[in-house]
């Protein structure tokens, strides 16, 4: 049972750093092509 | 007793397969009092959520060869008027030109997310939600004609090491993960039909936003468990001439006997690799989702699929047309793993006596091996001696 616990954990572990390394390469979903980079103003 | 529960879930099951979810075709409409517009049976037809052909507007976009002059009068449109440019932007058919540069920045009406939303909200609901309804009441039917699959002669309280602690971990980082996203999933998919009614839009708001959340992130622990499990488990999946003869004795089930098996019987391969296609699918429809636009991948399936099959699907997809397939292919992958996954846990559970030990603490009892895995306790045995003898 500890390493079903542990599993639960450590998916939840993932979960909640899953954000913050994708946004390290640039692949965050929410940021992606918001209007600052996405409008080309010419 | 038995045969009458029986009877009621075919017949849940029966009026669930019946349920008319599919619109009826509209029926021909002369148009030419109106040169070919719409007509009021258009409008009726619509409002009876008749199924109407739209290609006398969709495909009257004007002609430029039919151009008048620009020295005449109205001619410098070039053939198309005002309606007919109207009903290019309606039906996507527009050359659009705009300062946006995201993906789908010139699509200003797109007609393809209504038939999308219907889906989404009808078949797709009714027969996913269906579905897993009634495989559970099939297997109360099925406990209660049944029951559990008891240890014959009971066990014998020595065990045997059937999943190292890596294994049952991957396991539990599937599982544990994929119970997360189908529960969110369905929150998601259900929650407007089902969930505002009861609990209001404020606080479905804040669940779904949470759902949202834990869906897209813990998907990462999900395909990472599904990574682990394949290369752990694949050399024992492999199908043999020893599950064929596992089949046809359908796993013993049903005449209590114990067909012969290895680490894996042939209903364990069955699920093996119904999870692996399945949760890969999923998997693949899930990254197009969490990044929007990016991965677009049904206009090159459908174009191998018409190759090697001959049919003709549609290969000129708009990007939103891209993501609501994507979005339509994963819940069906998802409500098919579902329904696996459902087994899976009837049989490791309440099922069969015993065979939650094996991913509960890895140890399963002796006298359960032997019933179920004989090979593989053959094979555990022969190592174990010749460790011994060494």
């Amino acid at each position: 049972m500890k390493v079903m616990i542990s599993a639960f954990v450590a998916s939840l572990v993932i979960a909640s750093a899953a954000p913050v390394v994708l946004g390290q390469f640039g692949w965050s979903s929410a940021e992606q092509e918001s209007s600052a980079t996405s409008v080309r103003l010419d | 007793m038995n045969l009458k529960l029986l009877g009621a879930a075919v017949f849940v099951l029966a009026t669930l397969s019946f349920n008319s979810v599919w619109a009826e075709e509209a029926p021909a409409v002369d148009r030419t009092a109106t040169g070919g517009a719409q007509t009021l049976e258009d409008i009726m037809a619509r409002q009876q959520k008749l199924k109407v052909d739209e290609t006398f507007r969709s495909e009257n976009l004007g002609d430029p060869a039919n151009a008048a002059p620009m020295t005449d009068q109205l001619g410098t449109r070039g053939g198309v008027s005002d309606a007919d440019t109207y009903r290019s932007i309606r039906y996507n058919e527009f050359d659009a030109n705009t300062q946006v540069r995201g993906p789908a920045a010139d699509v200003m009406i797109q007609n393809g997310g209504i038939s999308w939303y219907k889906l989404r909200e009808g078949p797709i609901i009714t027969y996913g939600g269906g579905a897993l309804l009634g495989f559970i009441a099939l297997l109360a039917v099925f406990y209660l004609i049944r029951g559990k699959i008891m240890i014959d002669g009971g066990p014998s309280g020595t065990t045997v090491q059937r999943f190292k602690a890596i294994e049952r971990f991957g396991h539990w980082l599937l599982a544990g993960s994929f119970i997360a996203l189908g529960l969110t999933g369905l929150i998601t998919l259900m929650g407007r039909s089902f969930l505002i009614p009861v609990m209001g839009p404020d606080v479905f708001a804040t669940l779904a936003a949470g759902s949202k959340w834990v869906h897209n992130n813990i998907s990462w622990s999900f395909m990472l468990g599904l990574v682990m499990t394949f290369f752990m488990w694949v050399a024992h999946n492999i199908p043999g001439k020893l599950d064929w003869q596992w089949l046809k004795a359908g796993g013993g089930i049903f005449t209590k006997s114990h067909p012969s098996a290895k680490k894996f019987n042939a209903g364990q391969k069955i699920v093996f690799w119904a999870v692996m296609v399945l949760g890969f699918s999923v998997s693949l429809s899930g990254l197009s989702l969490l990044f929007p636009f990016q991965m677009p991948m049904f206009a090159e399936t459908f174009s191998v699929i018409n190759s090697v099959l001959g049919t003709e699907f549609a290969t000129a997809l708009t990007p939103h047309e891209e993501m609501q397939y994507a979005n339509i292919w994963h819940s069906i992958m998802a409500f098919v793993m579902m329904l696996a996954i459902i087994a899976h846990i009837y049989i490791g559970t309440v099922g069969m006596e015993g065979a939650f030990d094996a991913m509960g603490n890895g140890e399963v009892d002796v006298e359960w091996a032997r019933q179920h895995h004989d090979l593989w306790v053959a094979e555990v045995e022969a190592k174990q001696s010749k460790g011994e003898l060494s």
